[in-house]
């Protein structure tokens, strides 16, 4: 008698240790599956951004008509982080046409009449904004990062994660030294 | 830390167990003290009861509430702003679909989320929150509303008024059994089972004094506790706490009350609409007083979950995470205030500059009203003519004094001191009432007033 009571204890254990596995393997597949979503999620803004662009400096090009250099700045540096590869490279290109994109929205200040330009003014708000959701998506990129890699290496969770082929993820960040610099990225003519 | 906003979340769980359980034997009492082994009949009864209620709220939901708000859905065109906007917060907080977006014309400034299944959220805002607020301000009320959001509050508050209103019906229905039994008493008595009904029937007047009363408190403690977490969930999305600091404080003293019935679905604004900027201080407010929360929010020391747990556990003393071990972690950057609000803070030092010049001592209250106070002002407080708050008129004090927000009058002929506020131009008054200046660069120790003749100690910014 009591041996089946022993192996209905033991059942009960292993079920219950099981559903915990499905727990913590469901868990990580969830918040890994987060991390990639907000991965792509930068890509989407990014993206935004380049098919603002070129609207931007057609708007630009009718009022602004010494300003070429600027305009073409701009142009050039959006080409080189459409063409960029390497996840360094890219963030490096993707910066400075954050910069060149500045300088044009100062140049902008100087023309009064480009600055009541209705259609300006939308294309600068949508700009801002969407630096800022790209600003928005890095952030919970590595939010959801650290979220991920500390359930990673949570004890009871870090037993099991490495057998179940997780591994920690990187942060999203620019390497500090050639963030610091002013990006050369030379262009011809 | 999101490990014990989940963990949070089962607590709820728990919590929303055992109100269904006090509402399952309470309906076992009554159908006791009816008639002996009409029990079950009670809980089926009681389950019923709730089972109708939450029908009635689920079924109707969100559209009750933005119909009854006159609500209309904006889309891109209509307010790019606020659109972006929330497309950010969506993008900061990971939220898959975008909420829609409403617009109610109400000069009373306020905002609120409905929204039972994350795909059928919404956000709403009145017209008088558009015209108040600057960008950082609408980011931080719209982060505090995604906040809501993503961590299903409405559902949560929704079961537990639900639950609520049950258990108040269960107690009706008890009241009314009681005036029924006075009527027909000998009937009831007749049926036997005394004793066991009668201890049945002092229970179940516990119940029904104890019960609503007890769950009433559970839920406000539950929509309190829910608004804090929706405050740290904005710093954390927009990185800059002080921006939804100053927009409660915006809010709070702006209230004139709403022109639909909100007593219902309080919990879900950002401020309450049934309580002035003094008031949440009670049990039963389903907001924490607003100054409470501007000062948590304001003494942060970073952006993170782990920030606000800090700064919670040292101005209330409890935690908001209990069991989180380390409580700075996680700790994020504040990002720096957006460029839009910093040119208007250098117009403003421009402006603090030439009132200086004019004697007058320029008072900055939170809502962005600067006064001037001219020489001669007699009292050492002054009101804000556009919120009302009480400001404290920069002015010496006896020396060895420790400042306070309202400064007693300095004595009569002892030593006087001015502790600095502020490393920018400040001005304040000599007992007098002679206006002095300190420029930025001043390093001195004492200063002389110029009408009276006597040494002001300075007592440098605390580094």
């Amino acid at each position: 008698m009591s041996g089946g009571i022993v192996l209905l204890v033991l059942l009960g254990i292993v079920v219950v240790f099981a559903l915990w596995l499905i727990a913590a393997y469901n868990g990580l597949v969830r918040l890994r599956n987060q991390l990639d979503n907000a991965w792509s999620q930068i890509d989407v803004q990014l993206k935004r951004r380049y098919d603002l662009i070129p609207n931007l400096v057609e708007t630009v090009k009718g009022y602004a008509t010494h300003e070429r250099e600027t305009l073409e700045k701009v142009t050039q540096a959006r080409a080189a982080a459409a063409n960029a590869q390497g996840v360094q490279e890219r963030a490096q290109a993707e910066n400075f046409l954050t910069s060149t994109l500045k300088s044009l929205f100062a140049v902008a200040e100087a023309y009064p009449d480009l600055k009541a330009n209705q259609n300006f003014l939308r294309l600068q708000e949508e700009l801002t904004s969407t630096e800022n959701k790209i600003a928005f998506a890095r952030q919970f990129y590595n939010d959801a990062t650290m979220q991920y890699n500390t359930r990673l290496q949570t004890f009871p969770v870090n037993l099991v994660a490495g057998p179940f082929g997780f591994s920690a993820r990187e942060f999203f960040e620019v390497g500090t030294a050639s963030e610091r610099e002013a990006p050369q990225v030379k262009f011809q003519g | 830390m999101w490990e014990l906003i989940r963990a949070n979340r089962r607590r709820s769980l728990v919590l929303i167990t055992s109100m269904v359980g006090v509402l399952v034997v309470f309906g076992y009492i009554l159908g006791e003290a009816v008639a002996p082994g009409g029990g079950v009949i009670g809980v089926f009864g009681a389950l019923v009861i709730w089972a109708v209620q939450m029908l009635v709220y689920f079924a109707a939901g969100e559209s009750i509430l933005l119909r009854s708000a006159n609500a209309t859905e904006l889309d891109r065109d209509d307010s790019p702003r606020l659109f972006n906007i929330v497309e950010e917060m969506k993008i900061a907080s990971g939220l898959e679909h975008m909420p829609k977006i409403y617009l109610i014309d109400e000069p009373t400034p306020n905002a609120f989320a409905v929204g039972r299944k994350p795909e059928r959220a919404a956000v709403a805002v009145t017209t008088g929150l558009m015209h108040r607020l600057n960008r950082d301000e609408l980011q931080g009320v719209v982060g505090h509303e995604i906040g809501h959001i993503k961590n299903r509050d409405v559902q949560f508050l929704t079961l537990a008024a639900v639950l609520l209103g049950s258990i108040v019906i269960l107690a009706n229905v008890f009241w009314q059994m009681m005036r029924t039994a006075g009527r027909s008493s000998s009937r009831s008595r007749s049926r036997g089972g005394g004793q066991g009904q009668a201890l049945f029937l002092v229970l179940g007047l516990l119940f029904a004094v104890l019960a609503p009363v007890l769950a009433q408190l559970l839920y406000f403690a539950c929509s309190r506790k829910r608004e804090y977490l929706a405050d740290a969930s904005a710093a954390q999305y927009t990185r800059y706490p002080d921006g939804l600091a100053s927009a409660l404080h915006k809010l709070a003293a702006a209230q004139r009350g709403l022109n639909f019935d909100t007593k219902v679905t309080a919990p879900m604004f950002i401020v309450s609409p049934l309580e002035a900027m003094d008031g949440g201080g009670s049990l039963f407010s389903t907001h924490p007083p607003t100054a409470e929360r501007v000062r948590i929010l304001r003494s942060m020391a970073g952006a993170g979950l782990g920030d606000y747990e800090a700064a919670f556990r040292s101005a209330k003393g409890g935690a908001l995470f209990p069991g989180a071990a380390a409580q700075t972690d996680p700790h994020a950057e504040k990002r720096p205030q957006s460029e839009e609000q910093q040119e208007g803070f250098a117009l403003g030092q421009l402006r603090a500059m030439t009132h200086r010049l004019d004697g007058y001592v320029p008072v900055q209250c939170s809502c962005g009203l600067t006064t001037k106070v001219p020489m001669g002002y007699e009292s050492n407080e002054v009101h804000c003519v556009r919120c009302g708050s009480v400001l404290a008129v920069p002015a010496v004090q006896a020396r060895g004094e420790v400042p306070v927000l309202k400064e007693a009058p300095a004595a009569e002929q002892g030593p006087l001191q001015y502790t600095r506020q502020q490393p920018g131009w400040e001005s304040f008054r000599c007992q007098c009432g002679y206006t002095l200046q300190l420029s930025p660069s001043f390093r001195g120790s004492h200063l002389t007033c110029r009408r009276c003749n006597r040494q002001i100690d300075i007592v440098p910014l605390a580094a």
